[in-house]
């Protein structure tokens, strides 16, 4: 248990420091931003309380917010992650529900699974962020490929690494 | 009561989403230009148009005393004028400060009566003797000689409007410095006319009317109007000339009284004169 909130606490460390230092730089065609931090929030495990990981769901963000100097609005966008991901956990349960200590992760629910699961939070994510960016109603559709361009290369990049820090025979992480 | 914070609790994750979510875009609002400036343009253009709405309103009741105030400024940038003031261009050697000595004073006064359907028309105005008025000052306005103060008291004067009988005022042909007398026939309140201009004199509808400064009550070359109509009667040696005043006397609200700084030393040096040589 000890064990389990260190390696998240860990992931969390890495995955920010990754965010903040490497990715924030990263433009790709001027209209792309990958935010693979958010891999953190879904690959936190299922039994977390609801408001607790509302809690973590702002700190993320709040984290994010202090090296980019957009105070409030990744956390936003975090919140409503959290918020809507324990109602689309339920909803794509398998037949026989989840494990007690299971962990959303690749290995464990396939690509297929993990890609429904993700895409949808993702963009949800995404799209908080880039309209309260944005904050005017002018040049939506501009805004929207932004969601579903960044949207997509967020998801590649999470499976990337999900494929890359878990071993095949561990079925946890 | 109960059932409310039943009701709370119940929804407590929805709940605790949207105080957290409120807070961030509070958050975000409060460190982010541009997110602050959009917030506040949107409250702001509703209570900008409100605003406008009452100050179209107050305007209206604040225009008495605007209308005061710029009165006032114009007579104090009216004493500043290079023409209200003496001009010493004789060459003398003695230079000193005469050459900006104050000739002219301008004090803005309000029309508190006034008439021009009678033969004989008055004004009366709201400054007086302790504001420094005295007889036989002048009254113009922006736009054109108005008359002379007959009587005053502490507060009030009356003014002989140039629409009197008995007016009569020096005035000149701006064009060709010819000089007249003006005086009203007690007709036309929009009309005077110019007597006294030699028939040898080219006179043209349109020429401008101004003051000659003879009278030691008006400046020089404050308009009066324009000829409309000169004619040349068989028999007679002038002109006779009607002169379309530039101002309207029916709709007078603020005035200037011009006073001559140096009018009794002029006066008293010209009498003095007449008398030497009358003996």
């Amino acid at each position: 248990m000890i064990l389990d909130i260190l390696r998240i606490f860990l992931r969390f460390v890495v995955l920010i420091t990754i965010q903040v230092l490497l990715l924030n730089n990263v433009q790709l065609g001027g209209i792309i931003n990958p935010f693979l931090y958010v891999m953190f929030l879904l690959t936190l495990p299922i039994q977390v309380p609801r408001l607790l990981l509302l809690l973590i769901g702002l700190v993320t963000g709040l984290s994010v917010d202090m090296f980019q100097n957009t105070m409030g609005m990744h956390a936003s966008a975090c919140l409503v992650l959290c918020f809507f991901r324990p109602t689309w956990l339920k909803m794509i349960a398998p037949r026989d529900g989840y494990e007690t200590d299971a962990v959303p992760g690749i290995r464990k629910f396939g690509l297929q699974w993990f890609a429904a699961y993700s895409i949808v939070l993702i963009i949800l994510h995404h799209f908080v962020l880039f309209y309260i960016e944005l904050f005017r109603f002018s040049e939506f559709f501009t805004t929207f490929l932004r969601v579903i361009l960044s949207s997509i290369v967020t998801l590649l990049l999470i499976i990337i690494t999900q494929y890359l820090i878990t071993k095949p025979a561990d079925r946890n992480a | 009561m109960r059932l409310l914070f039943l009701l709370l609790w119940r929804n407590n994750f929805t709940l605790l989403f949207v105080i957290l979510e409120s807070f961030c875009i509070f958050l975000l609002v409060q460190n982010n230009k541009f997110q602050h400036a959009s917030v506040l343009n949107a409250t702001n253009n509703g209570v900008a148009k409100v605003m406008e709405g009452v100050s179209y309103v107050t305007d209206y009741i604040h225009l008495r005393d605007n209308n005061l105030i710029l009165a006032n400024e114009n007579a104090t940038l009216r004493n500043a004028l290079k023409q209200s003031q003496f001009v010493n261009d004789s060459n003398v050697v003695m230079i000193r400060d005469t050459i900006s000595k104050q000739l002219y004073s301008y004090t803005t006064a309000k029309v508190v009566n006034n008439s021009v359907s009678m033969r004989n028309n008055y004004l009366t105005l709201n400054k007086g003797s302790l504001d420094g008025i005295q007889p036989r000052n002048g009254v113009i306005t922006s736009s054109g000689v108005i008359g002379t103060v007959q009587q005053v008291s502490d507060h009030y004067c009356t003014v002989m409007s140039l629409l009197h009988t008995k007016s009569k005022l020096s005035a000149k042909l701006k064009k060709s410095n010819f000089f007249g007398s003006l005086v009203w026939d007690g007709e036309n309140p929009r009309e005077v006319l110019l007597k006294e201009i030699d028939k040898t004199v080219p006179v043209q509808k349109g020429d401008t009317v101004v003051t000659t400064g003879f009278s030691k009550r008006f400046p020089e070359n404050v308009m009066i109007g324009v000829v409309s109509e000169a004619q040349l009667n068989p028999g007679s040696n002038f002109h006779s000339i009607k002169v379309r005043l530039s101002t309207r006397f029916d709709n007078l609200s603020y005035v200037y009284i011009v006073q001559n700084l140096m009018r009794d030393e002029q006066q008293a040096l010209e009498d003095s004169t007449l008398s030497t040589n009358e003996e």
